[in-house]
């Protein structure tokens, strides 16, 4: 659609051009936006796009105030939309615009924590060389985290979407409690519970059931704490709520009267299960792989405190070049790769199973 | 459900019920810790080892003073960032749920990626942008970073909360004779409050209880978990374990308030 005709559909009230209007007002403001933030646009030209950018708020004003009804509806979303999504554009987008820029800078000196820009891809093999076991771990110990929260979350989800009746919000209320409580100090009571003097490794040294443990790889020399086992029961620990939550949501939805079809044509309890149950609750348990991978993936914390020098993961790195070394462009291509890997797999991921149950 | 036929299936329902109760259990493990620990009268300077009862630490839970004012700073920037975050969160969601619009696929993506973004990613990359810009890491640039997680938040919150509803009560009142402003305060504004204040507390547990975004744009400012993180490595007091429990007691009374006044509304809407 030409401007001209854009502009009389505008003026002739059916709003078409005002939903047009809208939008492009809000991109373009918002890509300007992250343009200067990033400082990919720099000292006039800058200004003259902030003046753009008012100028773009100021169109849709004008717009609204002198249009009609219609032009109005039609521009609400875009003003209700503009103040949130220039802040994510200001303060989500220049950032990664500006964290891939630092990771394709050089440090002039040892000493220097501006990095100037200079297509430096050797930071990038840096990051791969030298932390590739780190990422390794970080995806490992995050893939086996989240299986094991689908294998609590679920049938913990399940007794309480089926079975809990009308304890079903006391219970889902009592599968939030822990988030209450600061996720650092929750890491804090494992390692004093899992230490070697610790409450837990003396209840299995009491029922001597050591070679147990370390025969599933729980234990190690009998110790749990500084081992991977620790750092991965860390982080199930921590995003079992994560994966608990969706799930439920979506058992709770399914019709109880599909189940009873399906017993009712001879169907057995695991085969109604099977074919009805678990089919449907699907998208709650991808929902819940999400939330529960993507920040494990890049947590350090459970790392940090639960596991030894032999466990850390990417997060421990990106935290320590960045803040502890200040190698701001290894940090960063190691923060952008991570970016990456998991914005490439949410967007497999989301074609397939769609994003609409994240919230 | 129809119930089980077989003795197995009964063992089975058994089975999976027990299941289901040492998972809460293990959900309670070390919150049972948290709390217990800050009845224990510790022995040096770290509050790790259980000694004996004693009621001191929560008699004089501000008596360390640099956890006091951690746990203070945490507290304002969480009242600071909340308030912007929810406002401009909520009026994302209103656009998204009450208007069909071309273009919002893509705004949804922009919506979406901040929460799945990992946390260190996030933090990493405000940080070199403050860096960059030459700003001074601190108070100002946490609020900045809590915002910006939180406005993705209270917006995908309140968007499923909102989704589904009769909006054709607002055009009711416009047909009525009622102004857009009225109908905005008087039919729009309380179908959409409880969603808005749920995911406001929420959004407030996430920034207080946020670490690792924190510690990148923190400059020099400590927070209720940096000050544990920090004194980890020195001594660990049991006013730790009491700040912790007091925030748990509050933020489960709030819940329990808020369910509570939901389900009387509910009742007497009904």
């Amino acid at each position: 659609m030409g401007a001209p005709t854009a502009l009389r559909r505008w003026r002739g009230g059916d709003g078409e051009g005002a939903e047009l209007l809208g939008l492009v007002s809000l991109i373009g403001a918002g890509a300007l936006l992250a343009a200067i933030g990033a400082r990919w646009i720099d000292g006039p030209v800058a200004v003259a796009g902030l003046v753009l950018v008012l100028a773009a708020i100021a169109a849709v004003v004008v717009a609204a105030i002198g249009g009609s009804p219609q032009t109005r509806r039609r521009l609400a979303p875009f003003g209700l939309l503009k103040p949130g999504m220039l802040w994510l554009a200001l303060f989500y987008l220049a950032p990664v615009i500006t964290l891939l820029r630092v990771s394709l800078s050089e440090l002039p000196n040892r000493f220097a924590i501006e990095a100037d820009f200079s297509w430096a891809f050797d930071n990038y093999t840096r990051a791969f060389s030298d932390f590739g076991p780190q990422f390794g771990r970080a995806f490992l110990y995050a893939g086996t985290a989240t299986l094991l929260t689908i294998a609590i979350g679920y049938p913990l989800a399940y007794v309480i979407a089926f079975r809990g009746g009308r304890a079903k919000p006391l219970l889902l209320g009592l599968v939030v409690v822990p988030f209450f409580t600061s996720y650092l100090i929750r890491a804090i009571a494992w390692r004093s519970l899992l230490a070697d003097t610790g409450q837990i490794v003396q209840i299995i040294d009491a029922l001597r059931l050591g070679w147990l443990f370390e025969g599933v790889g729980i234990m190690d020399n009998g110790r749990i704490l500084n081992t991977p086992a620790a750092v991965i029961g860390g982080l199930t620990y921590n995003f079992l709520p994560f994966m608990v939550l969706p799930i439920y949501v979506s058992l709770e939805k399914i019709d109880v009267r599909l189940v009873d079809a399906a017993r009712d044509l001879y169907s057995g309890a695991l085969g109604a299960f099977r074919k009805v149950v678990l089919p449907l609750s699907l998208p709650g348990v991808f929902a819940g792989t999400l939330l529960t991978f993507i920040p494990a993936s890049g947590d350090f914390v459970n790392a940090l405190y639960l596991g030894s020098p032999n466990t850390t993961m990417i997060g421990n790195s990106i935290q320590d070049q960045f803040l502890v070394q200040n190698d701001l462009p290894v940090a960063s291509a190691m923060s952008f790769v991570l970016m990456a890997i998991i914005t490439v797999f949410v967007l497999v991921y989301s074609r397939f199973f769609g994003t609409e149950d994240l919230a | 459900m129809s119930a089980p036929t077989s003795r197995a299936g009964a063992v089975g329902r058994w089975a999976l019920n027990l299941f289901a109760a040492a998972a809460m259990v293990y959900l309670f493990v070390p919150i049972v810790w948290i709390v217990m620990f800050s009845f224990n009268d510790a022995a040096g300077r770290f509050n790790l080892v259980w000694q004996r009862f004693t009621l001191d630490n929560w008699s004089d839970p501000f008596s360390n003073q640099g956890l006091t004012d951690a746990f203070w700073n945490s507290l304002r920037i969480a009242a600071f960032s909340t308030t912007v975050a929810t406002v401009l969160g909520s009026m994302i969601a209103l656009a998204l749920a009450r208007h069909r619009f071309r273009g919002s696929g893509s705004l949804n993506l922009l919506l979406v990626l901040p929460i799945t973004t990992p946390e260190v990613v996030l933090g990493s990359s405000l940080a070199a942008l403050f860096l960059d810009w030459d700003i001074t890491r601190g108070f100002t640039t946490v609020v900045i970073a809590h915002v910006m997680f939180q406005v993705s938040f209270v917006a995908l919150t309140v968007r499923a909360r909102v989704r589904g509803f009769d909006w054709t009560l607002e055009q009711a009142a416009a047909d009525l004779g009622a102004t857009p402003w009225r109908t905005f305060w008087k039919v729009t504004f309380p179908l959409i409050v409880p969603g808005i204040m749920a995911a406001a507390l929420l959004s407030f547990a996430l920034s207080i209880d946020d670490f690792i975004v924190t510690l990148f744009n923190r400059g020099t400012l400590n927070t209720f978990p940096i000050f544990i993180d920090g004194s980890f490595k020195v001594r660990f007091p049991a006013q730790i374990n009491v700040l912790a429990s007091v925030v748990l007691v509050t933020s489960v009374t709030l819940m329990a308030v808020g369910a509570w006044a939901g389900a009387r509304r509910r009742a007497t809407a009904r």
